[in-house]
């Protein structure tokens, strides 16, 4: 595996050096031979630890390399396992070799997007929401798309995050210079929100304790806790939003795993144009995880305070600093919402939930406190009074299944597990099957949690 | 087959790549402006938003070094004023030598192998997810020893990318606001822009037309378009681009012995576009690890763009070698590895797939084929120059010409030749104020398009 033997070529990440704090010196002693005499970022250096999935794929190496002949389920990093559809990857090939014809060759696109595709991700997703094409900013996935943003948005806001939370949100954060110190006791960067979500708040925030900060990142269906946010709770984010004069970032990636009719549109919310932007995904849609494609919608309504459109400086950033997604990728992303195309996707998804499903019912089989499932690809498992990391070792070890230690999301996660329910079905029944062997009542595993 | 025709725009130019701006920025919220302001050389093409005093306003402040940016990016405003022109003209044939965008199509062994990528998505044993965001082991080590073999460059120094421009602003990530950048004059322009997003920057200054704090060295036929470092601040980092883009010229072993003594002499962190490498006629230095030292104080990137006609597929790559340290002793390459991990999730594995092809031995003898069709361009276009007793650069080891119009505005230059010729260019000025002056005119375009364009240049300026 390609991804594994990368990050085993990197150590972990925690600096073995002295932390110097370099602050702006503008004069600079010279070199002493080894060395450049460039400052490391001093918001680098904020980091705690590697990216979370990276570390969780070091783990598994490691474990490989205990048991070589272990037979490893992953239902940790969520990446799709299914083929894509034919008629999409047909799509692509087609345009792969359109590119040696001198009708079909071509160079640049535009940066925004394709514009069919700008405008088949505007009709199919915001149809009813009136969002224009030239809202869409096609992109190379989310996690581009949010670092985009923090450029876009720069080191002095403020940020708030659903904690638990996709730990892109807080990484970038803390990469751009917006977080402040990370505070060991709190295991919270000083100058972020964490707007805990739990089974005392149905996994919304309390928004009558949350202070006011200029953006708030919120991911509905969320990973990952699973929890879709109702319509009423959405329309208490999108006033508590216009009533602060902030930004909401909405992660939609996992709209279409909602199972009920919970919104799968921050633009279902009416206001919302004024207030945020929501960003969305090809990969756990269409398993574009490899391919790469997503997109941002910036409406045309949405002002910093002193009037000017947001959409203006994203537009600057992605024609700077971003070159368009791959013309490969985007005529895979325009067969992805034929119309065929979107059925066979569906069907995809379908296969994943149901895989969803089988692990809920599993956990819940076995007495274990189990959230999500329903509206996302992720099953969230409470252990009270546990270590996540505790638990994730004692899974792997005892069963050797590769979850997500649910800290690895904020300290909100502290306490759970994430499975993620992408996987061959074989794969997941043998999972729960082995899961309901560590569980069960007698068992080690059960006593330690007690 | 629908799909062809949406993703084809129906001009007739060498370039028939989709490249319009948005433009309903022209709502009615917006003022367009798209006449340049003679008077202070300042060209304003980007829409003025007029306060809206009625409309809901978040109380998010706008991120002020956004705000420090002049105009739009440099190449959407040359569409920009195409796309204008076509209006004005709807039956003119333009002839785009103005971005730099690459028009053959790419060698059948390249795209046979993304078809055949693409196809293996469908299939069980051929699916495969997220990558490694660093890319393709296979690929980093055919990058390694296609372009770096005996310079000590391992394949875990090759960061594989969507291409250099999206590179470019991670290095801004990876180095943050607090570092001082150095930029050829004139240069590509993301290098500085970058800068500014970052925050590295002070105001634009109008008089002098140069961003405060950022260390302009003036590359000019007088010193051979290598900056005279006697006169060089020390800058953090050091943005080098060999083969240039737009002058053209390429450093020799000399001068980029010079170069990287210079950055040791300083402690600074030379950044190195070798993006036209492949365009090299001389027997100048492809890249920068060619010279001793080079490993501790230099980054390269480089893209697959110009070489195989990937400026829509998108790939690149950036190498950072692990002598290279912060000043703390922090490895440059672990902080880039991070930057790679969260801000990023790899270029696309169907892309990587064209890369391998690229480099095999049949890839690689096809995209020589193809760069050398463009560098016959490139000697039709400065022999035209020449023959009309223009001061012609570049040309030789790089797919640009630099033309000199002493004592004109590039950008009158520019409007000029696109009213009377119909041919788009690139005013120098958009490239720095060492620009103003000059015209790149890009050699990227079919045979008869570059031949007609410079027939038209003759009828111009004879």
């Amino acid at each position: 595996m390609n991804k594994l033997s990368a990050c085993s070529s990197m150590a972990c990440g925690i600096s073995l050096q002295p932390k110097m704090v370099l602050a702006s010196l503008r004069v600079r002693k010279q070199g002493n031979g080894r060395c450049t005499n460039v400052p490391r970022n001093v918001n680098l250096e904020k980091l705690q630890n590697n990216y979370l999935f990276p570390e969780i794929s070091k783990r598994e190496l490691q474990h490989l390399e205990k048991y070589p002949n272990a037979k490893v389920i992953s239902l940790g990093i969520g990446d799709t396992t299914e083929p894509i559809p034919e008629q999409i990857s047909l799509s692509m090939a087609n345009y792969a070799h359109a590119l040696s014809t001198a009708d079909g060759y071509r160079g640049y696109g535009a940066e925004q997007g394709n514009q069919a595709l700008r405008k088949a991700i505007a009709e199919t997703f915001y149809k009813d929401v009136a969002i224009k094409d030239t809202e869409v900013f096609v992109s190379d996935g989310s996690q581009c798309d949010i670092s985009r943003l923090q450029l876009l948005l720069g080191s002095k806001v403020t940020i708030a995050v659903q904690d638990p939370s996709f730990p892109g949100y807080i990484d970038s954060s803390v990469i751009i210079g917006q977080a402040g110190d990370f505070q060991d006791k709190t295991g919270k960067y000083q100058n972020i929100e964490y707007m805990q979500l739990g089974p005392q708040n149905n996994f919304f925030p309390d928004l009558t304790v949350t202070p006011r900060t200029d953006i708030i990142f919120f991911c509905s269906p969320n990973n990952p806790t699973g929890h879709a946010a109702t319509r009423k709770q959405l329309q208490q984010l999108v006033e508590f939003a216009r009533d602060n004069g902030s930004i909401i970032i909405f992660d939609s990636a996992y709209a279409a795993y909602i199972s009920d009719d919970s919104p799968k549109s921050i633009f279902e919310i009416p206001g919302a144009k004024e207030v945020a932007i929501e960003i969305s995904s090809f990969s756990k849609f269409a398993g574009f995880t490899g391919v790469r494609l997503g997109w941002t919608v910036v409406p045309e309504e949405l002002l910093f305070s002193g009037g000017f459109p947001v959409i203006h400086d994203f537009n600057r950033i992605v024609c700077t600093c971003f070159n368009g997604a791959s013309n490969i990728a985007q005529a895979g992303g325009l067969a992805c919402l034929s119309p065929e195309g979107f059925q066979a996707i569906c069907a995809v998804i379908d296969y994943y939930k149901e895989n969803a499903k089988i692990l809920v019912d599993t956990f819940a089989s076995l007495g274990l406190e189990v959230y999500g499932g329903v509206n996302a690809p992720y099953v969230w498992v409470h252990f009270p009074g546990s270590k996540s990391w505790n638990i994730f070792a004692e899974i792997l070890e005892k069963t050797h299944i590769i979850t997500v230690p649910g800290s690895g999301f904020g300290p909100g996660g502290a306490e759970y597990i994430r499975i993620s329910a992408f996987g061959k079905r074989k794969h997941i029944i043998e999972a729960s099957w082995r899961l309901e062997k560590l569980f069960s009542k007698g068992k080690p595993l059960f006593n330690f949690l007690k | 087959m629908s799909l062809m025709n949406n993703l084809s725009t129906s001009m007739i130019s060498s370039s028939s790549s989709t490249f319009l701006a948005p433009t309903s920025f022209n709502s009615s919220r917006t003022q367009s402006v798209s006449v340049p302001l003679k008077s202070i050389n300042i060209v304003k093409c980007v829409a003025t938003p007029q306060e809206q005093q009625n409309a809901y306003k978040t109380k998010v402040s706008r991120n002020a070094n956004i705000a420090k940016l002049q105009a739009g990016y440099l190449f959407p405003e040359v569409a920009r004023r195409r796309a204008a022109h076509l209006l004005k003209y709807p039956n003119a044939q333009v002839i785009s030598l103005g971005i730099g965008d690459t028009t053959e199509p790419i060698p059948d062994v390249i795209t046979s192998a993304m078809a055949k990528r693409s196809h293996a998505l469908s299939t069980l044993e051929g699916y495969s997810g997220y990558g490694a965001e660093q890319g393709e082991k296979a690929l980093r080590a055919a990058l390694a020893s296609t372009f770096y073999r005996n310079l000590g460059i391992e394949d875990d120094d090759i960061f594989v990318s969507d291409g250099a421009k999206c590179d470019i602003s991670r290095l801004q990530v990876v180095f943050g606001s607090n570092v001082t950048m150095a930029v050829q004059d004139p240069s590509y322009p993301a290098y500085v822009d970058s800068s500014v997003i970052m925050g590295q920057t002070g105001q634009f200054q109008k008089d002098v037309e140069k961003y405060g704090n950022i260390e302009y060295m003036r590359c000019t036929p007088e010193n051979g378009f290598f900056p005279d470092l006697s006169k060089v601040a020390r800058t953090d980092i050091i943005f080098f681009c060999s083969p240039n883009n737009p002058t053209g010229a390429a450093a020799t072993r000399e001068q980029l012995t010079r170069l990287v003594k210079f950055a040791k002499d300083n402690g600074s962190i030379i950044v190195y576009d070798s993006a036209y490498a492949m365009y090299m006629s001389d027997d100048n230095p492809r890249s920068i690890f060619e010279i001793p030292g080079a490993k501790e104080v230099a980054i390269e990137t480089a893209s697959f763009s110009k070489y195989a006609g990937f400026t829509g597929v998108r790939l690149g790559w950036t190498v950072i070698p692990k002598q290279l340290l912060f000043s703390d002793g922090f490895p440059v390459a672990k902080d880039f590895n991070r930057i790679v991990c969260t801000c990023f999730n790899g270029a696309s594995n169907i892309a990587q797939a064209g890369g391998l092809a690229c480099l095999s031995p049949e890839g690689l003898e096809a995209m020589q084929e193809v760069i050398g069709f463009y560098k016959e361009n490139t000697k039709i276009i400065v022999e035209t120059f020449n023959s009309l007793g223009f001061k012609v650069y570049g040309g030789k080891n790089a797919p640009y010409v630099w033309v000199h119009f002493p004592g004109r505005n590039s950008w009158d230059v520019f409007s000029e030749i696109l009213e009377k010729t119909h041919i788009v260019t690139t005013p120098g000025s958009g490239f720095g104020p060492g620009g103003e002056g000059f015209i790149r005119v890009s050699a990227f375009g079919h045979r008869e398009n570059v031949l007609e364009a410079c027939r038209r240049f003759k009828q111009l300026y004879n």
